[in-house]
């Protein structure tokens, strides 16, 4: 189990923050994701791998008309 | 050929000085006077500018008995002291504030085009409008000359299409010259309904086309023609980055280019809003369920993907032209669709330019009305600009009028005919039609999302509370597109809105919804005193929301407080030190704003409203209102109904739903009464002695009508 975003997410062998992104439908452009703390560059979002227990934060920017 | 002159007043233009001109231009439509009246240092250290003046002015202008269609009411257009300058990004709006047809309240609304801009290099910081004429006039101001004509206007056409170019083609010199000019007009639309908004132009070099920008909300295109007003031409030539004549030119050049820099690196990463503008939320809003669909029923749709930014970008949207509303803005989010050839109504077949489209009129004509045709779009957003007509509202009123029809509750004897099921564009655009002749249907539905629902119950004698659940206004508004029933902050940023539910005073879904970062009752009032305040700033200086939050700086996420975007709130210190020579601190920009935040507030109340039972949503906003709804998410609801310790075992929709809503509206409740005592107001909505002294709005009049409400 993984938390996102304070919620249990189950967790899969060699789970990427892509994965993450592409099952939670996280698609905003502005987003910065923090691991255990720590910011991930975005172009390592396909290759950074999840280990069961992470703590994610997905923080997303407000924008646009809004 | 211009008509006869009914009125002209000769000046010498006042030479602007650290962003002001120190006068506002005064007329009187009755008895046709045009004067000049003193911006006093008062007004500046109070009020600082745009909506701040409108507020100031309109509250001097009205009692708590005049309506919106009284010769007491004003229109105020102002820009700002930082508007004008062309070295930042979003930096030549106009505020507009009026007493509204929909609301009996101030309405502000924030618009870009030329007009403010050129109107303080004209020599004035305002524009203050007074009265009602008794026929269709002109507003000419030359502020080369130092003139200012009222001409009869009976000959020329309402529609802003034809409009804004005659006028601009008439009062340019040139070719050349048609950039010098900027033309308020709005439409027969804004003759015949409520709703009606105003559209301010400029001229677009490139496209050689005049582009129209849009002061959307609450019918102040309403107020326009009743006093008369075709339109109010503005022509200013000579407009150089040192118009404004700022004390210190260095902290703005260093500020725009670190912004411009962000912008040319980083907007491709991030919002794309020079490609496709604010449509990329389209898509967005959907994935994240927050797109309202058949009137906020849903929050998402699989035919959502035929009206993305995607679809508008390759088939719609003309490319790699600046489509900035102000000279300077790198960001360039004005999209546009050239030669869109008219398919139905009166300017059938005509090929025109469209201001096409932005977030919010495709959410609103569009998916919330249950139509996914991009063509429709188009057409749709051309004839609200021509006529006048606010997208939003439209939207909202048709998706209404749409679900009411679906249910039963009205038929064809109702809508004259009009087949309004979800999805039909063709009877959406007859009933735009009919909303815009004053006839039909249209003429009722015209009147808005609150007496539509008034006159349906009258007829009908529906169910009057699920009528009031799904009618999406709060005061007299409509509300702006985003589904607010997952995020608890957002359904008070919308209901605690000063002149109703829109979103540029606080879009807090994704910060209390996807992050889960304000998960307290405090935290989200935190949020809700703070961006509010901060946001009601722009409008005070002439300044454009977009460039704060569309664009963030590449280390922004490493920052303490990522959401308010230091670095940027930095830049707006540095601009409004740099064009007013003075030396104020974040913490005062808040001040300023949370003044005039506050007497907006205040100005409510003075009007009859302004308390708590007026910041009332409708249930739709809150949570599932229909058994449709609760089913449609029946997994997400029914989980969180079980985290909170209920027994659903068994359990129908209807009961759960019930559940669900007294769970919801005593949040609602507690979230009200955290906000307001962060506010500094007490449980019934009202600003304290307090408070007003503290902000140095404890006039006699303000304190006077506050102490009735003391407890
Ligand atoms: S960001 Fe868009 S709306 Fe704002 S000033 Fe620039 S072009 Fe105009």
């Amino acid at each position: 189990m993984i938390k996102v975003n304070n919620e249990d997410m189950d967790f899969t062998d060699g789970m990427t923050i892509e994965d993450v992104l592409r099952i939670k439908r996280y698609s905003h452009p502005m987003i910065t994701v923090i691991v255990n703390g720590k910011v991930i560059p975005v172009d390592s979002y396909s290759t950074h791998k999840i280990k069961d227990g992470d703590v994610i934060n997905v923080i997303h920017m407000m924008s646009g008309g809004c | 050929m211009a008509g006869k002159i009914l009125a002209t007043y000769e000046y010498t233009p006042a030479k602007v000085e650290k962003g002001y001109a120190g006068k506002t231009l005064y007329i009187n439509l009755s008895d046709m006077t045009i004067k000049e009246k003193p911006v006093t240092e008062k007004m500046k250290e109070l009020f600082v500018g745009g909506r701040g003046f409108g507020l100031w002015y309109l509250w001097n202008a009205v009692s708590s008995d005049t309506k919106w269609n009284d010769p007491e009411n004003e229109i105020i257009i102002a820009g700002g002291p930082i508007c004008g300058i062309t070295q930042y990004p979003g930096s030549g709006k106009a505020a507009v504030v009026t007493l509204s047809p929909l609301t009996g309240c101030p309405m502000d609304n924030n618009v870009g085009g030329y007009f403010a801009p050129l109107l303080k290099f004209s020599g004035w910081d305002a524009l203050e409008i007074q009265g009602k004429s008794d026929r269709d006039v002109i507003v000419f101001i030359d502020g080369n000359r130092g003139k200012v004509v009222i001409e009869d206007a009976s000959d020329e056409p309402a529609d802003t299409h034809l409009l804004a170019e005659k006028l601009t083609e008439r009062y340019a010199d040139s070719e050349e010259d048609k950039r010098n000019i900027s033309v308020v007009s709005s439409g027969k639309g804004a003759e015949n309904t409520l709703i009606g908004m105003l559209n301010v132009s400029f001229y677009d070099v490139k496209r050689k086309a005049v582009r129209v920008k849009q002061a959307g909300r609450g019918g102040s295109g309403t107020v326009f023609r009743d006093k008369k007003i075709k339109a109010i031409v503005v022509k200013y030539k000579g407009v150089t980055g040192d118009s404004n004549n700022p004390a210190d030119k260095e902290k703005i050049i260093n500020a725009a280019l670190r912004l411009h820099k962000e912008i040319f690196e980083l907007d491709k990463l991030q919002n794309r809003m020079r490609e496709v503008g604010t449509a990329n939320l389209v898509e967005v809003m959907n994935d994240y369920d927050l797109l309202p669909v058949m009137n906020f029923q849903y929050g998402s749709h699989p035919d959502a993907n035929r009206i993305t930014s995607k679809v508008f970008r390759e088939k719609y949207f003309t490319q790699n032209v600046p489509d900035n509303c102000w000279y300077g803005c790198s960001l360039s989010c004005a999209k546009a669709v050239d030669n869109y050839e008219v398919k139905t109504g009166p300017y059938k077949g005509q090929k025109v330019c469209v201001d096409a489209a932005e977030y919010e009129t495709i959410a609103a004509v569009a998916a919330n009305c249950g139509i996914f045709d991009p063509e429709y779009v188009i057409e749709a957003n051309f004839y609200c600009d021509t006529y006048g007509l606010d997208t939003i509202s439209f939207g909202n009123i048709v998706g209404f009028a749409m679900e009411c029809y679906e249910r039963g509750i009205i038929n064809k004897e109702i809508t004259g005919g009009l087949e309004l099921k979800f999805g039909n564009a063709d009877a959406a655009l007859e009933l735009l039609h009919q909303m815009a002749k004053g006839e039909g249907f249209g003429k009722i539905a015209g009147q808005g999302v609150k007496r539509l629902r008034e006159y349906i119950l009258e007829k009908t004698g529906a169910d009057a509370k699920l009528l009031r659940d799904i009618s999406m206004e709060i005061k007299g508004l409509e509300v702006s597109m985003y589904v607010s029933k997952e995020s608890l902050a957002q359904q008070g940023g919308y209901a605690f809105a000063n002149k109703g539910p829109q979103h540029d005073e606080a879009w807090l879904i994704f910060m209390d919804m996807v992050n889960k970062q304000i998960p307290t009752f405090e935290d989200k009032a935190e949020a809700l005193h703070y961006f509010p305040i901060f946001r009601t700033w722009f409008s005070l200086q002439g300044l454009c929301k977009l460039p704060w939050n569309d664009i963030v700086p590449a280390d922004n996420a490493m920052t303490d407080e990522p959401h308010k975007i230091p670095a940027h709130v930095q830049n707006y210190v540095d601009l409004f030190n740099g064009v007013t020579g003075k030396n104020i601190t974040k913490e005062e920009l808040l001040l300023q704003s949370e003044r005039v935040f506050n007497f907006q507030r205040i100005f409510n109340l003075k009007m009859g409203k302004g308390t708590r039972e007026y910041d009332m949503p409708p249930f739709r906003l809150l949570g599932p209102a229909t058994k449709e709804e609760y089913e449609s998410r029946a997994e997400r609801y029914d989980k969180q109904l079980k985290e909170l310790g209920y027994d659903i075992e068994g359990k129908t929709t209807e009961e759960k739903m019930a559940m669900l809503r007294q769970y919801r509206e005593s949040q609602f409740e507690k979230l009200t009464d955290a906000v307001y005592k962060r506010r500094g107001w007490n449980k019934n909505g009202v600003p304290t002695l307090e408070t007003v002294k503290k902000l140095g709005i404890d006039f006699p009049d303000v304190v006077e009508l506050i102490a009735k409400y003391q407890e």
